[in-house]
Parts: C-alpha cells; sequence; structure tokens
C-alpha cells in the first residue's frame, strides 16, 4: 500500500507574515505567485500537487493556473530531489572549457548515476543547467544554494564529501 | 578571474572602481566613497532636467539593444494619470555574460542610486529589480544593501528629505532565460509564465500591470549616477573616434582566455587588444579561431575578424555581428564548432517559451539535425536545410530568441563550412552527443 503523509501547510504563522509583506509590494495579489512559491519550495523541498493547491486558495487562483506557472520556471521542482541539488553549467563557454567532464564526474561521485536521477542514498540529484551567469568562471556549479566557480573533475570528490 | 585583482592599466575603471572592495558593499562604505550626492542632486531638479541631461550624455543601453537611454525615458508619459513603474533588468543570462553579477555583488548601491535616479526622472513609484533565480549571491547583497538604503531614508516616505517617495523592491525569477526580454519580464513580475507579449502596446503605454513602464539594464543603471555627477559632457567624450557609441562598457571574456574575466574599457576599444593584452592571449599552445563579441546571440566572427573588431555598436555592426551584452566567448582551435552550434542551439531549444511555432519546431528541429551530423548521419542537404529553417525562424515571432538561435546557425556555416562538411564527408569522427535536454 502507498504510504501517505499529510500535507503541512506552508502558509500559516510566520510564513503567513512574510507572505503579506510580500504581497503589499504589488498592486495584485498574483504578482506574490513566485515569491509563494519559492517559499513551498524552501519548506517542502519541492512543489506537489497539494502545495499548488493550497497556493491557489491563499492567492485566490486555480490550481491549474499554478500548475501552468510551476512548469514553466526551471528552478521548481515538481517533483522530490536529493538533498543536495547540483546544477552543472554546461553551455558553450562553460562546455568549451571542459563542463561535461565536470558533470561526469558528479554523476560517478555521487552515485547518481544519470542525470536527473536521485542518488541511491537519497542525498544528490545532478543536472545540467543552462547558462549559470558566471562563464569566466568555467565550470560554476551550483550546490543548492550556493553558488561554486573553478570547478575541475578533481576538485569534485571533495565537494561531494563536503555536500554529504 | 576574481575579484580582487588591480586592473590592467588599459582599462578605464569607473563601474568597476569598487569591485573588490568590500567596504563598498555598506550605506556607509558607499558614502565614503561619494555615494548617493548624484540621487540627492537629481532630487534637486526637476525629472525632465535629469532626463536631459542623460539623453544629452548619449547613455545607450547595455542590456543588448544599444537604445539611447534618455530618449527610452522620455516616452513616458510627461503629465502623471496613472501609477509609472521602473523595472530593472537583472535576469543576466545570456551565455557569455556576468557583468550585472559582478556590479551587483560589489556595488550594490551603485545600482540602487542609478535605480532611484531613473526611477524619479520617469516619475515611477516603485522600482521592481528583477533578478535570475540563481543569482543567490547577488540576491542576498542586493536586499541587504535595500535594507539598509531604507534604513538611512535613502529610500522610503522621504526619499533624502526631499518629501518624495521612493520604493523599490527584489523579484527573484525560478529559472528562465526568456525573462530577460523586457515584457517576458514584466510578465513573470505578475506572476505569470514568462511569455514575451506582442508590441505595441509599448512598456512606456502599458508595460507592468498595464502601466506606464520602463525597463533598463543592471549596467546601464549604474552608470546614471557618474553622469549626474560629472556631467554629459564628460561621459560624451569616452570614446574613441566614434561619437555615437560612448562611455565605458564592462566586457565579461569567457572560453579559451588566459585570465578570463570582467573588464571595463572605452567603448571602441579593439577587440583584439581585449583578448591579447588585457586576458593574456590565448590558452598556452593554442590559436584565437573564432570570437562572439556579444553574448551568444550575436554572430561568431572568425580570426581576421576578431581582430579587426572594434568593441562598440557601430564598430561591431561593420564586422557583421552586434555588441550585444558584451559577452565575449574565445573560441581557440581546439573547439568543434559544429558540437558547439548544437549546444548553442540545444540552449535556445531549452528556453524557447514555445507560443510561437517557428521558435517552438525550428529551435528543437535544428538541434536534431545538428545531431544527425554530429553522429555522422548527416546528408549534404541538411546545409541548405538548416539555413533554410533559420531564414523560418528569422523576423517572424513575437521576440527575437528564435532569431537568435538562427544567427549562431548562419554565422557559424557561413565562417566554418569546412567544419560541418567534414562531418557529412566522414572525414571527421563522429562526436559523441550526449542525450538532449530540449
Amino acid at each position: 500500500m502507498e504510504q501517505t503523509t499529510e500535507y503541512a501547510p506552508v502558509f500559516t504563522g510566520d510564513n503567513r507574515k512574510r507572505l503579506d509583506e510580500v504581497l503589499a509590494r504589488y498592486p495584485a495579489k498574483r504578482a506574490g505567485l513566485l515569491a509563494a512559491l519559492w517559499m513551498v519550495q524552501e519548506q517542502h523541498g519541492w512543489v506537489s500537487d497539494e502545495a499548488m493547491a493550497e497556493t491557489a486558495d491563499v492567492l485566490g487562483l486555480t490550481p491549474s493556473y499554478i500548475k501552468g506557472v510551476v512548469t514553466f520556471y526551471t528552478m521548481y521542482h515538481q517533483h522530490p530531489v536529493g538533498k543536495t541539488f547540483v546544477q552543472v553549467c554546461t553551455t558553450t563557454p562553460c562546455n568549451i572549457c571542459g563542463a561535461e567532464e565536470v558533470v561526469e564526474a558528479f554523476l560517478e561521485h555521487t552515485g547518481c548515476g544519470d542525470l536527473g536521477a536521485t542518488s541511491p542514498d537519497g542525498k544528490f540529484t545532478v543536472i545540467e543547467v543552462e547558462c549559470l551567469g558566471a562563464c569566466g568562471f568555467a565550470t560554476p556549479v551550483m550546490m543548492n544554494e550556493d553558488v561554486i566557480e573553478n570547478v575541475t573533475p578533481e576538485k569534485v570528490p571533495d565537494l561531494v564529501k563536503q555536500y554529504s | 578571474m576574481g575579484y580582487p585583482h588591480k586592473p590592467h592599466e588599459k582599462e578605464t575603471v569607473i563601474l568597476s572602481e569598487y569591485f573588490g572592495d568590500a567596504e563598498a558593499r555598506s550605506y556607509d562604505g558607499w558614502v565614503k566613497r561619494g555615494g548617493y550626492k548624484a540621487l540627492k542632486a537629481s532630487l534637486e531638479m526637476q525629472p525632465a532636467e535629469v532626463v536631459e541631461i542623460v539623453k544629452s550624455s548619449g547613455l545607450r543601453g547595455r542590456g543588448g539593444a544599444g537604445f539611447p537611454t534618455g530618449v527610452k525615458w522620455s516616452f513616458m508619459p510627461k503629465e502623471k494619470s496613472k501609477p509609472h513603474y521602473l523595472c530593472c533588468n537583472a535576469d543576466e543570462a545570456e551565455p557569455g555574460t556576468f557583468k550585472d553579477r559582478e556590479i551587483m555583488r560589489w556595488t550594490p548601491h551603485a545600482l540602487i542610486e542609478g535605480c532611484a535616479i531613473a526611477q524619479y526622472a520617469i516619475q515611477a513609484e516603485i522600482t521592481y529589480i528583477y533578478i535570475r533565480g540563481e543569482f543567490t549571491e547577488p540576491l542576498r547583497i542586493m536586499q541587504a544593501a535595500l535594507d539598509d538604503a531604507y534604513g538611512n531614508g535613502v529610500l522610503g516616505d522621504n526619499a533624502m528629505g526631499s518629501g518624495r517617495r521612493l520604493d523599490m523592491y527584489i523579484h527573484r525569477g525560478a529559472g528562465a532565460y526568456i525573462c530577460g526580454e523586457e515584457t517576458a519580464l514584466m510578465n513573470s513580475i505578475e506572476g505569470q509564465r514568462g511569455n514575451p507579449r506582442i508590441r505595441p502596446p509599448f512598456p512606456a503605454a502599458s508595460g507592468v500591470f498595464g502601466m506606464p513602464t520602463t525597463i533598463n539594464n543592471v549596467e546601464t543603471l549604474a552608470a546614471v549616477p557618474h553622469i549626474i555627477n560629472r556631467g554629459p559632457e564628460w561621459y560624451k567624450s569616452l570614446s574613441l573616434n566614434n561619437e555615437k557609441s560612448c562611455g565605458t562598457k564592462l566586457f565579461s571574456v569567457s572560453g579559451h582566455v588566459q585570465r578570463p574575466g570582467n573588464y571595463e574599457v572605452t567603448m571602441g576599444f579593439p577587440l583584439g587588444e581585449l583578448i591579447n593584452d588585457l586576458c593574456g592571449g590565448m590558452r598556452q599552445g593554442r590559436t584565437l579561431k573564432a570570437c562572439i563579441p556579444g553574448g551568444s546571440s550575436v554572430p561568431i566572427l572568425n580570426r581576421e575578424e576578431t581582430e579587426s573588431c572594434l568593441l562598440d555598436y557601430e564598430g561591431c555592426v561593420e564586422m557583421g555581428t552586434m555588441l550585444g551584452s558584451g559577452g565575449v566567448i574565445v573560441f581557440d582551435d581546439s573547439a568543434d564548432m559544429v558540437y558547439q552550434t548544437m549546444r548553442l542551439a540545444r540552449f535556445y531549444a531549452h528556453e524557447s517559451c514555445a507560443q510561437c511555432t517557428q521558435c517552438r519546431e525550428g529551435t528543437g528541429w535544428t538541434v536534431r539535425i545538428l545531431e544527425r551530423i554530429l553522429a555522422g548521419q548527416g546528408e549534404p542537404k541538411d546545409l541548405d536545410l538548416l539555413l533554410d529553417l533559420a531564414d523560418q525562424m528569422t523576423g517572424k515571432t513575437i521576440c527575437v530568441l528564435s532569431d537568435s538561435c538562427a544567427a549562431v546557425v548562419i554565422s557559424t556555416i557561413k565562417r566554418f563550412r569546412n567544419e560541418f562538411e567534414a562531418y557529412m564527408a566522414g572525414t571527421r569522427e563522429p562526436g559523441v552527443v550526449a542525450a538532449g535536454v530540449g
């Protein structure tokens, strides 16, 4: 039988206050949506259907509208990911400086094996990302909220250890 | 090369003067370095006077299009009947470009001051600074500086004692290159998918929340306080034999050079000198093959063109390319131009908002043809097919993402046709093509 855990609402107490502060910056409630989704992801690690329903309720929007927005922006996770989400930039400026070897090293040392897959221990998910805006510091890698510059395959084992 | 480091003697350091100086990040540190004088002076003028100064300085947009900034500001309604907005475009995501990131990391108050001056000039109540979601460190630093600016009365209900209310907020993006397109950015602020809008109406008539809006790039706004402090004539004089392009410009250099990083030079600076002197030339034992001078969306140059290109709006056009955002991507003789064209096409396919058929289908189709060529299964007619497709993708869509993808394909085939043909002829080892992500 599938295990179900009860959904913990996001927009209560302090979070509700934080959201109200954000909403006060805009003439329309809908404008708070991106910030609200960030708050959801901060608490749950991803944006589930239940979270979309709660957000829709709070902002007076429909769940389908929210889904349309969530699926547009790549940084919102539509399924659970590893404890550390690793994004390696492989767009041209980094690509010509060896970014694909950095990806290989991450896939190997985290045990993820494939792009987008989570490691068996649940610690890592590795993806290729399009341009992180740090092209002069190839290869930049985002590990959760940290951007690490000048990553080479040799530096990967230590980074994996540090974030384990 | 990260900061701090000493500027190269050929740089003209204005915007980047305090890059690497952590003290400049605080309100007190910024004031000690002459900060907020320009805002104070601006608030003592009439808004129209400020617009006039910026107009006569010759400042042009640093985000890519190069539109005269003062002229853009003057499009805003003079008689106010509705709220006005300023949007600051800090959604820096053009491959090869990483200058706005440094402005926000090191001199956040320069940006806040520039925004506040622009906001006053166009009579806007609110500025939204739209920062891309991946810029976590710039976000933190900008938020701290904004709090500091509010705490010290720069912003808020009595901005610098002027009796005027100026509000400024950060809006965090969530991963979408297209949100750097001005109307997509506005939709994204409104809590929508970042789809570009059909123009007209233009933002000055109907922008964010349907209200008159001006949108400027980070680097453009950061230049404004200097123009107010030192005068438009001074700014206009910063030019190398071309009065249409003046001021300094930050160039982000990436790829196969000895010292990649940001360099600030006077408009019109030779691209060859930027690569050979400031960046220390190519990696050991390698030679220059190609260069994209203005971010991935502008046509690529071969070696000869690179060595004779002058870095200003007109100089780049003369070489058949554009100054764009100043993202200089340098390729040496080891680069596989066919593979890199495919990578760039894949970028555009991934980032297409998918509203327009030419872009949604065209970018993906381009990737698949290039992958086929790389796998050694290309046919001679594929190059014509790619060019025909690129033609269908140019000038037919709501925004220029599709055109940008086409420009990459057209310009690379034009300059490096032999590399494509080598794959077709089987004289080049089929490349290993990683699984598509588009």
